[in-house]
């Protein structure tokens, strides 16, 4: 293949990429940033997500259009109601202590892992995307729906956007991240903040999963990757700016997709994993991260 | 006051001789008793990990021909009994299981797995443990020599064989310009070594070689490493993701220009050849290491272990359409198993202290004629290098279904022994 159709393909999956991560990754510095919790567990809402949407669209009788619609509705309100009982029952009972979440979230993620496993299976399942569009290039064909995929991730995140910057609730949330002491001296019920946010967290993580279920398939181990990946990007873009992640996401999305293509993709993973190590050694903090 | 027994009053030396005596005899009647007491055969399952769907058919296999084995008087007049142990498709688990299965359950000896990461990581602990070991991995590692005495091959010809047997008919009817796709790891190796030099000695060519890791989720962006002047792409892939890497090849080609395709079935193993997406797949070939579909003269041995196994003649489970089978693998359960009960009543097999006999029994074998114990057809075992050959299947997919187009023949797969297992020490 000639070298344009060639950069235009690595872009083409880099931006595909870079849509889902971005909206993985979001939920992660979310549930950093306001609540100074590492979620360990995260990758285990998103494979929850695209678990939920099999079930979904298995068992309701509509057609694939619409059962994915379904999904996409039902199963982030699903995981973020799971996330907001850990919430309540573990993350509050630890009193949010740095070290204490992390290995409760660790534990978290084997218990997602496995409730996983039991009920639903060892299996990978496909999930019908809404629609078989191929687009035919001259030099390749690719998938319209990989496409749809970016279009519907932007818009979900403008929606995260606009209720961060738009909605009362988004200016609690902002208030609480600023100082918790504050806030809840102004009267702001702290503990629900906190669930909320771990809530949508992990419901934003579910709704990436819905995206991408109909690409890849279901299965019980498919949090690992998108976790490894939310962390690098929160890294480098700086826990708790969304800002700092939209644009990490977008620069590891894209060199992914383009090493991926003209060198390795293991390559690819090395050089992510060395931008984080050279970002942690020269600036802590992240590209965008407020100096604490 | 001395307590009288019978009229006896008994010393305490008396009492511990009888206690001993009493004892002995219970040692020496042990065997006996023994006689009648189940063979344990331990299973080394796939059942979660990136082995599960091959996991889950090999356990509905063993189940089957244990159910025959039963039916027809056991092994040695002994009922027969298989333990299953979940490794999760992980080389150290792997270790673990067959340790459990043979310290702790007692089982004679371990059999069933698959992936051949878990087979070479478990092998040098069967052989610690002293344990006889038939794998049904497919790989090149048992006749290599790489392995040790106690682990065998007899169920599933291994890949070197399967490939050189099939070349010389890709070369002749696809194209002499071949790209290989295959999984980065000791299976994928395998046939990425013995295809390359199976094209080279017939005149052909492999102009690029794409190694995918086992875990990878997504494929697109190793498509543009296949060449342009490709005649011939050659795909094997394993794991969870196999449909999304079926389907992004589908997507990559579109309605434009392709090579032929001849693919390993290991690609859509357990995945239903008319999913949608997979239109693309109609006029390529695949090898199959048994048809998947039932073919037009499949034999009575064939058809009743389909049914014995719970497979339909399109390959999924009876009572779930959807469930397909991983039919051109799992009949190695069904003849390992066989393989076992034979080796057993030929080396008169009565406890674990025979497991040495058991072995010398099984490099002893050599054809193994089309039966109910060999459904899938005749094979040849070498003794030497525990390896078994059998006959190649090369299907091409006509109106979604895989047809028969080709079989090899036993001689077709056969080369050089590697290594002479049997003048190694137990």
């Amino acid at each position: 293949m000639a070298f344009g159709p060639f950069l235009f393909l690595a872009l083409l999956e880099g931006t595909v990429m870079a849509a889902v991560l971005a909206l993985t990754a979001i939920g992660l510095s979310l549930v950093f940033g306001v609540m100074r919790v590492v979620n360990v567990a995260h990758g285990e809402f998103f494979m929850l997500g695209a678990v939920t949407a099999w079930f979904v669209t298995h068992y309701l009788p509509f057609p694939p259009a619409i059962g994915w619609l379904a999904a996409l509705l039902i199963a982030p309100l699903v995981v973020g109601a799971i996330a907001w009982l850990a919430d309540v029952f573990v993350l509050k009972r630890l009193k949010y202590d740095p070290e204490a979440t992390i290995v409760a979230t660790i534990g978290l993620l084997y218990i997602l892992q496995q409730t996983a496993l039991t009920f639903y299976g060892p299996d990978a399942r496909p999930v019908e995307p809404p629609f078989n569009l191929r687009l035919q290039f001259p030099w390749f064909g690719y998938s319209g729906y990989k496409l749809f995929v970016v279009l519907a991730a932007g818009l979900i995140l403008l929606g995260v956007w606009a209720f961060m910057t738009r909605t009362k609730a988004g200016l609690v949330m902002r208030a609480t991240q600023v100082d918790m002491e504050t806030a809840r001296a102004f009267g702001i019920n702290v503990d629900r903040v906190y669930a909320g946010t771990f809530a949508l967290g992990a419901a934003l993580a579910a709704a990436a999963a819905v995206l991408i279920v109909p690409i890849q398939q279901a299965h019980y181990l498919m949090g690992h990757d998108p976790l490894l990946l939310s962390f690098i990007v929160v890294i480098i873009g700086g826990l708790g700016s969304l800002r700092g992640t939209l644009v990490a996401a977008l620069i590891i999305g894209l060199s992914d997709g383009v090493i991926s293509m003209f060198f390795s993709p293991t390559l690819a993973k090395i050089i992510a994993t060395l931008l984080v190590a050279l970002v942690l050694v020269f600036r802590p903090q992240g590209l965008f991260g407020a100096k604490t | 006051m001395t307590k009288e027994v019978f009229g006896l009053s008994p010393s305490r030396r008396a009492v511990l001789k009888g206690a001993g005596a009493g004892l002995l005899a219970a040692g020496f009647v042990a065997p006996v008793w023994a006689q009648s007491a189940p063979i344990k055969l331990g299973f080394q399952l796939h059942r979660t990990g990136i082995g599960a769907a091959y996991g889950r058919w090999y356990e509905r296999t063993a189940q089957a021909a244990l159910k025959v084995i039963n039916d027809g008087g056991g092994i040695n007049g002994r009922p027969v009994e298989i333990l299953f142990e979940d490794d999760g498709t992980d080389p150290k688990r792997g270790a673990e299981v067959v340790e459990k299965l043979v310290s702790q359950a007692g089982c004679d000896l371990v059999f069933g797995p698959l992936f051949s990461h878990v087979v070479i990581g478990t092998a040098p602990r069967a052989a610690e443990l002293k344990v006889p070991y038939l794998v049904c991995s497919e790989g090149y590692h048992v006749a290599s020599g790489m392995l040790n005495r106690w682990t065998m091959q007899p169920g599933i010809t291994d890949v070197r064989a399967q490939v050189s047997s099939m070349a010389p008919w890709v070369l002749a009817n696809l194209g002499k310009k071949v790209t290989m796709v295959f999984p980065d790891y000791a299976f994928g190796h395998d046939h990425r070594d013995f295809f390359t030099a199976a094209v080279e000695a017939g005149g052909g060519q492999v102009i690029a070689q794409v190694a995918i890791p086992p875990t990878e989720t997504s494929f697109t962006r190793y498509m543009p490493q296949i060449p342009a002047d490709t005649e011939v792409l050659y795909h094997v892939m394993v794991g969870p993701a196999v449909l999304t890497f079926v389907k992004e090849l589908g997507e990559f080609y579109g309605s434009g220009a392709r090579p032929e395709i001849f693919g390993f079935i290991d690609s859509l193993e357990a995945v239903d050849t008319a999913s949608p997406g997979l239109e693309f797949l109609e006029g390529t070939h695949f090898w199959e290491g048994h048809n998947r579909v039932k073919q037009a003269d499949a034999s009575d041995h064939e058809t009743a272990y389909r049914a014995a196994v719970g497979v339909d003649d399109n390959g999924a489970s009876i009572s779930d359409a959807k469930d397909v089978s991983t039919y051109a693998h799992m009949f190695s359960v069904w003849e390992t198993l066989h393989v076992i009960k034979a080796g057993m009543e030929a080396s008169g097999y009565q406890s674990t202290a025979d497991r040495q006999k058991f072995v010398e029994a099984v490099e002893a074998m050599t054809d193994m004629p089309a039966s109910l114990a060999h459904v899938q057809g005749d094979k040849r075992f070498n003794g030497k290098t525990h390896q078994v050959f059998g006959h190649q299947f090369i299907s091409k997919v006509e109106g979604g279904k895989l047809i028969r187009a080709h079989t090899t023949s036993l001689e077709d797969g056969m080369y050089p022994d590697a290594v002479d297992y049997t003048t190694q020490s137990f």
